[in-house]
């Protein structure tokens, strides 16, 4: 999701890295970046505007920390802004008190409602008795397409009569259905429409008299440009949306949409659409959307992550291994403290440009692997860890053995201490305190 | 309503929108940078892009400077002339499809999900039987639920043949299969409908190669167009969309569907400018009759008239 986007801050925060102070001129060129990034990401050029304005006020100004490199205050500052616009705190389904809950899906055409009708149907399966009822009564075969998807989903359905076409007619014949089958929850799948179709608009306007919805759900593809707002605004101001789906988050949209339709409505994103399967619906998180665009990870966090460390003596402990020759001892503190910093898979997202590293770690970064690294390294004999030049042959056997892995484990890891050891030679020679190196989690440097 | 009526209202609703901004700001008044800023946020908004609108933006300004034009009236019309100069010079701009008696000729459409191919076949079917063409449609789509039903309800508006298989079947097998129905028919054109996929994903691509892979191998003298399908509504992504789609099938035009909705589709400049794709058809409704050619001149004048 919004990989693109995230792409884009990556390469502009590259150039801002290694410079000493944040100057007007560095944040003014930043911007000019930031700025086309975010409207090739189809983010309103409105919101693109106000956004600007308050980071740059932000970014020259005092509010600069000056504990954190000056690409990464940008970032901060950027991500703090964007966090702030897409609002940070979860807002969940509301269900009525009182049953039957009534969602409403409207949204232009092809934006894909019917699918995610289902989904959000399937959703609620669990704990509710959900009924979708197809209310598209234009699009040929709509009511056809609902039907056996619901029926796919194992999801009850409720159709028109063949022939019908007063949708208030099958909203009523739905109502009486949920009640005589005891289903708490409705979900009306409605046709696609212009926002700018009074006729049909007035029509969601009498659904929305005829079954008073617990929610209103307006379901916008990720990929929409400048006019999301403008749609968003227009069907808002028409039947007081409650929430929006976005869908087909799967892409490489960069869905900037995203930020304008919250700014221009204030309706909360509530659920994203991540794949064509009718299990493909996930809790939007805002705040891990903005996290993610920035491509910055947690910034703030992985700072506070590394003070912790730091505090605990982890890294005086570890900027005394520069001074001398990088030992198996030492990697085996390194994956300590790696452990320590939480979940491996949580770390690694904690770090800038990570989505990158993801490429170079693979599938081989998880925290099992780890263990049987440190496993390995136990199995040693102290003169072993010492000097792993005399590891030969018997003694490698010995170590698979006793660390339950095999002679190819030791062989790697042994291969990539080696190439560890002399990236350590060149942090020793760089001297400048704590850093985490970069190479440790990719760019062909060790990999866990 | 007659179709020319159609049209035009349609079109009204993208000249209204686009001419708010615009005549407003061509309609007297000084030509400062916040005038050029102005422009260029009137594009942008028209999904145009920011390099784009930029490089339009600069090319208006240094225009204006060799012709000393001097007031923002007499730069609406150069600026007509820029946008209309630009579409114009990719070959194929606003040409239709063409089919000939006699000789079969493949239309394949492709696109994203959502973005109106089954509506641009059923509208294609619809006008080329009432040409007079022998028309026959594939339900390649055998992926997205009701997809073959909601064609067959076109075949049946327009008394095209469908051929169609199961849900879950192979997509390929039916495009070779109405190709060899369409062979023995004679008929003068087949219209190929698949589904919808996000050209980020790679085994979807690849299935779309091997239907278009399958037809240009069995299509002997027939010609074969392959248009991508894009809703107007689309953003910066409608680019990323048309040079994937491009890259894996080699695209021969652009159908601009839903073009009566925001009807900016500024879009189309983008893969104009950098990917030479000319854009072939414009859909403004859902109605059969609702599928004209693009038309560089009509579209550039709706853009910046009253």
């Amino acid at each position: 999701m919004f990989d693109a986007l995230r792409e884009r801050f990556e390469s502009i925060f590259d150039r801002l890295k290694g410079r000493g102070k944040l100057t007007e001129a560095d944040v003014d060129v930043a911007l000019r970046d930031v700025r086309r990034s975010l409207l090739e990401a189809d983010v309103d050029y409105k919101v693109v505007k106000a956004l600007l304005e308050s980071i740059r006020g932000r970014a020259v100004g005092k509010d600069v920390l000056e504990s954190i490199t000056p690409g990464q205050q940008v970032a901060t500052i950027v991500y703090e802004e964007l966090a702030d616009l897409m609002g940070t705190e979860p807002s969940p389904l509301a269900i009525s008190p009182k049953p039957p809950s009534i969602y409403l899906m409207v949204g232009l055409q092809g934006g894909g409602k019917t699918t995610s009708t289902v989904k959000l149907a399937r959703r609620l399966a669990g704990s509710h008795r959900p009924l979708v009822v197809a209310c598209d009564l234009r699009r040929p075969a709509a009511v056809e397409q609902l039907k056996i998807l619901a029926a796919q989903s194992r999801v009850p359905f409720y159709g028109p009569e063949h022939g019908e076409k007063d949708v208030l007619r099958v909203v009523e014949g739905a109502l009486e259905y949920a009640s005589g089958h005891l289903n708490d929850v409705i979900l009306l799948d409605t046709a696609g429409r212009l926002h700018a179709d009074e006729e049909l608009m007035e029509e969601l306007a009498a659904m929305k008299r005829a079954a008073p919805p617990t929610e209103v759900l307006l379901v916008v593809d990720a990929m929409t440009g400048q006019e999301a707002v403008k749609v968003a605004s227009a069907f808002h101001e028409r039947l007081r949306l409650t929430g929006v789906l976005l869908s087909k988050l799967d892409g490489d949209a960069r869905g900037g949409a995203a930020l304008a339709i919250r700014k221009a409505t204030g309706v909360p994103i509530k659920f994203a659409g991540v794949g064509e399967g009718t299990d493909a619906l996930e809790v939007f998180d805002a705040r891990r959307m903005a996290q993610r665009i920035l491509g910055m990870g947690d910034v703030v966090g992985l700072a506070e992550k590394i003070r912790e460390m730091a505090e605990s003596g982890g890294a005086e402990k570890m900027a005394g291994t520069l001074k001398k020759k990088f030992t198996l001892e030492d990697l085996l503190v390194q994956f300590e403290q790696i452990e320590r910093m939480g979940p491996l898979e949580k770390v690694l997202e904690m770090i800038p440009g990570f989505s990158r590293m993801k490429v170079a770690a693979g599938d081989e970064a998880d925290s099992g692997r780890l263990g049987r690294m440190k496993a390995i390294i136990q199995s040693m004999t102290p003169s072993e860890r010492r000097d792993p030049s005399i590891i030969k042959g018997s003694r490698r056997r010995r170590i698979a053995a006793g660390s339950g892995t095999s002679v190819q484990m030791v062989n790697q890891l042994l291969a990539q201490y080696e190439q560890m050891r002399k990236l350590w030679k060149q942090f020793g020679k760089q001297d400048k305190g704590f850093k985490l190196p970069k190479g440790l989690f990719g760019g062909g440097g060790f990999r866990i | 309503m007659s179709f020319f009526e159609r049209l035009r209202l349609g079109l009204q609703g993208v000249r209204k929108k686009w001419s708010e901004g615009l005549s407003g700001l061509f309609s007297g008044g000084a030509i400062d940078p916040e005038f050029w800023d102005r422009l260029e946020e009137v594009l942008i908004s028209g999904d145009v892009g920011a390099a784009l609108s930029q490089s339009l933006v600069e090319q208006l300004k240094q225009a204006a400077r060799e012709r000393r034009v001097a007031t923002t009236e007499g730069l609406y019309g150069l600026f007509a002339s820029i946008l209309a100069q630009r579409l114009s010079e990719v070959p194929l701009m606003g040409r239709p499809v063409e089919p000939e008696k006699g000789v079969l000729t493949i239309v394949l459409l492709v696109g994203v999900n959502g973005s109106g191919k089954t509506t641009t076949a059923g509208k294609l079917a619809c006008k080329w039987a009432k040409e007079g063409l022998e028309v026959i449609m594939a339900a390649s789509d055998t992926f997205r639920a009701a997809a073959a039903e909601q064609l067959k309800i076109w075949g049946e508006r327009s008394g095209v043949r469908v051929v169609a298989q199961q849900q879950g079947s192979d997509a390929a097998a039916v495009a070779f299969d109405a190709l060899a129905a369409a062979r023995s028919s004679g008929a003068d054109v087949l219209i190929v409908d698949t589904a919808g996929r996000l050209h980020s994903k790679h085994n979807l691509m690849e299935e779309l190669k091997k239907i278009a892979r399958i037809l240009d191998r069995e299509r002997g003298e027939s010609k074969l167009e392959t248009l991508l399908v894009l809703d107007s509504v689309m953003g910066q992504n409608g680019l990323a969309q048309a040079k994937t789609f491009n890259s894996a099938l080699s695209l021969s035009g652009v159908v601009l569907t839903k073009y009566d909705n925001t009807a900016k589709g500024g879009i189309i400049l983008a893969i104009a400018d950098e990917m030479k794709t000319p854009v072939r058809y414009v859909g403004l409704g859902e109605g059969e009759d609702d599928l004209r050619p693009f038309d560089v001149e009509e579209f550039v004048r709706a853009l910046l008239e009253e």
